[in-house]
């Protein structure tokens, strides 16, 4: 018995910095944001409980159910063109090239560069007057665009600025997974006569599907957070440095950047709780409806 | 990664064929090749090209800046955009500040991550799997979902507006780094733990002797991802700091674009020099980068 609880005790122990942070900076603030989006709370004095008043002010909120549309746009397109994109390029990198190492570099290399300089870059880029873009578009003779400035083009704009940033990392993660394919399956179909395609589609795609799943997943999840590019292109289109989040008209009002501005613009802490949680809730509810659904779907271990 | 046997598929021009369908064969394989390379050039300049012309904007003087249609190379260089960016704001500053929160986040992790996988991963006892479920449970859990309350938390103790609520949470560990460690540890033989034990060693003696120097192209790749994740940080910072003399080079970017009108020239040119330490690292320990990253995904 003492020796049982002892090594509890050790368990315990060698988790507890991890226990204490999980207490301290998980559970407790999710516990206290449920509690606060049923009240009145600016941050100062003690929260005022209102029951559903918060939720209620949401869904009557037009912009809320904006920046849900703009969030549901990213997701939409960044997702499936994450994984697409993604695949595509680690495919011709899994073959047998030489320098797959200085491409993979590369096209790695724009994930370890900060948001923050990334946005720069391609606002800069994407300058209506002075940008790279438009002078290479009008050097073709193609129609230039004002990108960023415009809120028909602000959001096909920022995703591809997102992407170029985020990719890398899907590349990688499928280009390892395609090298664990087992070249002995390959071969196998391939003496079968089957064509590039079907060996592709029979074969590498259901070996893959782990790693096609975690990629969704974490893209998915990413596309429903993202931030920062949101944050820095709205608060360049201000004027002298101001802030107009979502800019331009509301185009780039984002759930998260909504979620930012009720708590820390309007100090509206009882309402950016119950938007905290509603996203915890759809992030949540997708992880398990998308682990539910890949058991269908992955396959994992041997064929 | 997974030990695979040495199994060489056998390549289209290899095969023991005579007669011109072998040559065909062969030329489309070279030309298959060649137009794989060129592919994959193309993709590769996209991703680079942007930082090219970051490279080369800030070389440029004010008035190069605003030509259009924009020159590819600036003539000449204008190399004083260097020292004139640093100086427009305290970026050594902002630089130290950075390095602070960061290599205090890396203890951190440090700190916490190892221990709580070393007990998910060879310690046997009750509640083990609980608590290494309630931990991977959190690995989805947004920043967003949190901040409200950590913000009000962390001012109930005084400390907005210091580097304690960028620092503090590393020491908590992080879900994602604890599940890598573990199924790092769990590769390392049984044998040596048990072997240890017969000679007496407590666990923290195996913790410390034996799991963590055989764990250090692990630690590395945790620590580097800390690294670079608390480097780029964005929205803590903007959230947590206050006064612009604890900004981080994040948010101390934005300066350049708060007077008048942005600074092209010397926004690129601080761009350069925020980038460039993240660029070094990432160039001497890309291995571990790379393993660390395929590892997330093909491991999960």
């Amino acid at each position: 018995m003492a020796k049982v609880l002892r090594r509890e005790g050790l368990g315990l122990l060698f988790i507890s910095p991890w226990l204490v942070g999980f207490l301290a900076f998980g559970l407790y603030p999710m516990l206290a944001s449920l509690y606060y989006s049923f009240t009145r709370y600016s941050g100062f004095g003690a929260p005022v409980v209102t029951g559903l008043t918060n939720y209620s002010l949401i869904i009557h909120d037009p912009v809320f159910w904006t920046s849900i549309w703009n969030t549901l746009y990213f997701v939409g397109l960044g997702v499936p063109l994450s994984i697409v994109l993604g695949l595509a390029i680690a495919l011709p990198m899994n073959a047998k090239v030489r320098g797959v190492a200085l491409y993979r570099t590369l096209i790695y290399l724009p994930t370890i560069v900060p948001t923050v300089v990334g946005a720069l870059v391609w606002l800069w880029i994407f300058n209506p007057d002075y940008g790279l873009l438009n002078s290479i578009l009008s050097g073709l003779h193609l129609p230039t665009g004002s990108w960023l400035a415009s809120p028909d083009q602000s959001k096909p704009a920022l995703l591809m600025m997102v992407l170029w940033g985020t990719l890398g990392n899907v590349v990688v993660i499928m280009l390892a997974g395609l090298q664990d394919v087992s070249p002995t399956l390959i071969e196998a179909a391939q003496l079968d006569g089957a064509s590039a395609f079907r060996r592709f589609w029979h074969v590498v795609l259901p070996a893959l599907s782990p790693v096609i799943f975690y990629n969704i997943i974490t893209s998915l999840v990413f596309f429903l957070q993202f931030f920062d590019q949101a944050y820095i292109v709205s608060s360049s289109a201000g004027a002298g440095g101001n802030v107009d989040l979502g800019a331009p008209v509301q185009s780039t009002m984002f759930y998260s950047i909504y979620l930012y501005q009720q708590a820390f613009q309007f100090q509206h802490f009882g309402r950016a709780s119950a938007m905290s949680w509603l996203l915890l809730l759809v992030t949540a509810l997708v992880t398990v409806a998308f682990f539910r659904g890949s058991r269908r779907f992955v396959n994992y271990g041997g064929i | 990664m997974a030990q695979r046997i040495e199994m060489k598929p056998v390549a289209h021009g290899a095969l023991p064929y005579t007669g011109p369908r072998a040559r065909k064969s062969q030329v489309g394989t070279r030309l298959r090749a060649g137009g794989r390379h060129v592919l994959l050039v193309i993709i590769s300049l996209v991703f680079v090209a942007p930082l090219l012309w970051m490279l080369s904007s800030s070389l440029k003087t004010n008035t190069d800046i605003f030509i259009f249609p924009p020159h590819l190379l600036p003539t000449p260089p204008m190399w004083a955009n260097y020292p004139n960016a640093l100086n427009y704001i305290p970026f050594w500053h902002y630089t130290w500040n950075t390095l602070i929160i960061t290599v205090a986040s890396v203890a951190g992790t440090l700190f916490a991550c190892p221990a709580a996988a070393y007990a998910f991963a060879r310690l046997h006892w009750r509640g083990r799997n609980f608590f290494f479920a309630l931990s991977l449970s959190t690995i989805m859990l947004p920043f967003l979902a949190t901040m409200v309350p950590l913000f009000v938390i962390f001012r109930q103790l005084n400390v907005i507006d210091t580097f304690w609520p960028l620092i503090l949470p590393a020491f908590g560990g992080n879900p994602l780094y604890i599940f890598l460690l573990r199924q790092f540890f769990l590769g390392i033989p049984r044998e040596l733990s048990e072997a240890a034990h017969i000679d007496g060693a407590s666990e923290f003696t195996i913790f410390r002797r034996i799991i963590l120097p055989l764990s250090k192209p692990a630690l590395a790749t945790v620590s580097l991802f800390t690294f670079l994740a608390n480097w780029k940080d964005f929205l803590a910072p903007l959230i947590f700091l206050q006064s612009s003399d604890l900004y981080t080079l994040s948010l101390g970017l934005q300066q350049y674009q708060s007077l008048h009108q942005t600074a092209w020239g010397y926004l690129m040119a601080a761009s350069v020099v925020f980038v460039l330490p993240v660029a070094i690292v990432f160039f001497a320990a890309q291995r571990f980068f790379i393993q660390g990253i395929a590892l997330t995904g093909v491991k999960a």
